[in-house]
């Protein structure tokens, strides 16, 4: 018999075998979430705020984080696109492809996405005492919309390259100026792309922890202004599982499904985003 | 434009010039050797060492990266080279949406899972008892964190072969396996060596995943069955008290200047040899 076939043979039941067990280990993800958590979820739980002692295993529910989290995740996303969208475009319309500068600032950029969030938390917090702001939900906001931009720039960089050079020159020759050119043709053709960016993002920021544990307080509060301290789904479910009571722990892990539930929401959504992108460059 | 271009460059070393400007107090009230070699971490006595929780970083991130690899490697020359679209459509997905759970759920499906698989299997199977909340807790829950980044960035340097040097590989008479073996693996050495690094730097600086799990003892751990306390871990831990004791504040600085220092080498590092590789076929 041949070595190298029977080499190959035990090789291919090994990649497939390998393939199998990254898989099995999201289902083994979901499936254990949504077994501990499925029981202990309530109406209750996802409509109201913390009781007194919540913490206690006293009544009440996990809404302050919920909002929490959609007001930092919001709040950082729209911020970063602001910033971020202007970027990208620069990167693309202002600088040819092929620029050293474009290129510096991508590896820059890459190198940033690499960083770890609780470095961006510390250096947020680090922000914060520079510039006396207490820990908030501002705070919590600033610190994660620095820990987007990267992902968000490159994101939409990676759309924006896909703009086929004829139509930014078609642009040009009519006589539009590279801001109305960056706007107007460039922003458009790309927008489903720059939905997926803004999910992508979105989805990051309400899952991380780290970079608002120094920076956005937390409470069993909804913030009703910037200033006020905000807490946040990530932080509520490993605050309410670090306590020793079961009660507590339990509605930790409904929470946990919560969040994964909001996750996997965002990920079908930015599916469907670059579902129509795609069908937008084919038309080009 | 062009500021805010200018601005998320100059973020970088914003980070690096901050955490710096933080960690030069320690620095100048303690020694080298205090800070990095020595076991003490007594902040109240004004002792800050940080080798327990630099060994324990480094030690999580072995395990990790020693379980992920070789499984990365796998799916990824299978995804690569043997799979059928209709497996690729189907995998792709799912690795995205694990590449978006948040660290706490890896974090709490570890306690629920493999905290007592540790516990009830692993450590008895060594002739040892164990909490479960080991280094090799934190690694296996690492190693599933890293999948999806090691296996994306894989798939995009296998991309980068040229479809001619395996034909020329097929077509002296060299299997398909032969060919993975001794031509793609080889061409794509700096490529997979790139995403290993990548992996391992996201490793390096996960927090709320391997704090939950890790067991957070302050000592050097021997064996994977020791618990350990990540650097990640002492400054996401102590936050809240660290504005009471003087130079502590400083001291976590300085933790979060090596996890920063250390993930920006290797990143740099590797994303210039991705950047190398892609030009090289453009």
């Amino acid at each position: 018999m041949n070595i190298n076939k029977v080499e190959e043979g035990i090789f291919k039941v090994l990649m497939k075998t390998s393939t199998l067990l990254v898989l099995v280990s999201l289902f083994l993800i979901i499936y254990s979430i949504l077994q501990k958590g499925l029981p202990s979820l309530s109406w209750a739980m996802i409509t109201q705020t913390p009781k007194g002692g919540f913490f206690l295993g006293k009544g009440g529910g996990i809404l302050n984080a919920i909002v929490g989290s959609l007001y930092l995740a919001g709040g950082s996303t729209i911020l970063g696109l602001f910033i971020s969208l202007p970027v990208a475009l620069y990167l693309n319309v202002y600088r040819t492809k092929t620029s050293q500068f474009a290129d510096f600032t991508r590896l820059c950029l890459d190198v940033l996405w690499g960083i770890p969030s609780i470095v961006y938390g510390a250096f947020g917090f680090a922000i914060m005492l520079l510039i006396g702001l207490k820990a908030s939900l501002l705070a919590g906001i600033i610190t994660l919309t620095l820990m987007v931009i990267p992902i968000m720039v490159r994101a939409m960089d990676e759309v924006i390259m896909t703009v086929p050079k004829g139509l930014i020159d078609a642009s040009y020759s009519l006589g539009a100026t590279k801001i109305e050119t960056s706007i107007k043709v460039v922003s458009k053709q790309v927008l489903p792309g720059i939905l997926t960016a803004v999910l992508i993002s979105f989805g990051r920021s309400i899952g991380d922890a780290a970079s608002v544990l120094f920076t956005s307080g937390f409470t069993d509060r909804i913030p009703t202004s910037l200033m006020q301290p905000a807490a946040n789904l990530p932080l509520a479910i490993f605050f309410q599982l670090s306590t020793p009571i079961p009660e507590v722990q339990d509605r930790a892990y409904a929470s946990a499904l919560v969040l994964t539930v909001i996750i996997l929401l965002i990920s079908i959504l930015s599916r469907i985003a670059t579902k129509k992108f795609t069908k937008h460059k084919s038309l080009v | 434009m062009k500021g805010l271009t200018y601005f998320s460059i100059a973020l970088l070393f914003l980070i690096l010039i901050g955490l710096i400007y933080k960690s030069v107090p320690i620095l100048k009230e303690t020694s080298f050797g205090n800070l990095f070699f020595s076991t003490e971490w007594q902040p109240l006595k004004m002792k800050f060492g940080l080798l327990p929780f630099i060994i324990s970083t480094l030690y999580v991130t072995i395990v990790a990266v020693v379980i992920s690899v070789p499984l990365c490697l796998l799916t990824a020359i299978y995804l690569s080279e043997y799979a059928d679209k209709r497996v690729i459509a189907f995998v792709n997905p799912l690795i995205d949406i694990l590449a978006g759970i948040p660290s706490v759920i890896f974090g709490i499906w570890g306690i629920i899972e493999v905290v007592p698989l540790v516990r009830d299997y692993i450590a008895p199977a060594f002739g040892t008892t164990s909490s479960g909340y080991t280094i090799l807790t934190g690694g296996i829950v690492l190693s599933i964190m890293i999948f999806p980044i090691i296996i994306h960035v894989l798939l995009e340097v296998f991309e980068t072969i040229p479809e001619d040097l395996k034909n020329a590989s097929l077509s002296v008479g060299a299997t398909k396996w032969q060919t993975v073996k001794l031509v793609i693996l080889r061409k794509a050495a700096p490529g997979v060596i790139s995403a290993i690094v990548l992996g391992l730097s996201r490793a390096f600086g996960e927090t709320l995943a391997v704090l939950m799990v890790v067991g957070n003892v302050i000592m050097i751990p021997i064996s994977p069955l020791d618990p350990g306390y990540p650097i990640t871990a002492l400054i996401a831990n102590n936050y809240g008290e660290m504005m009471s004791i003087p130079l502590y504040d400083s001291a976590l600085m300085l933790a979060s200047l090596i996890l920063f220092v250390i993930v920006l080498v290797f990143n740099f590092i590797s994303r210039r040899i991705l950047k190398n590789i892609e030009r090289k076929i453009a």
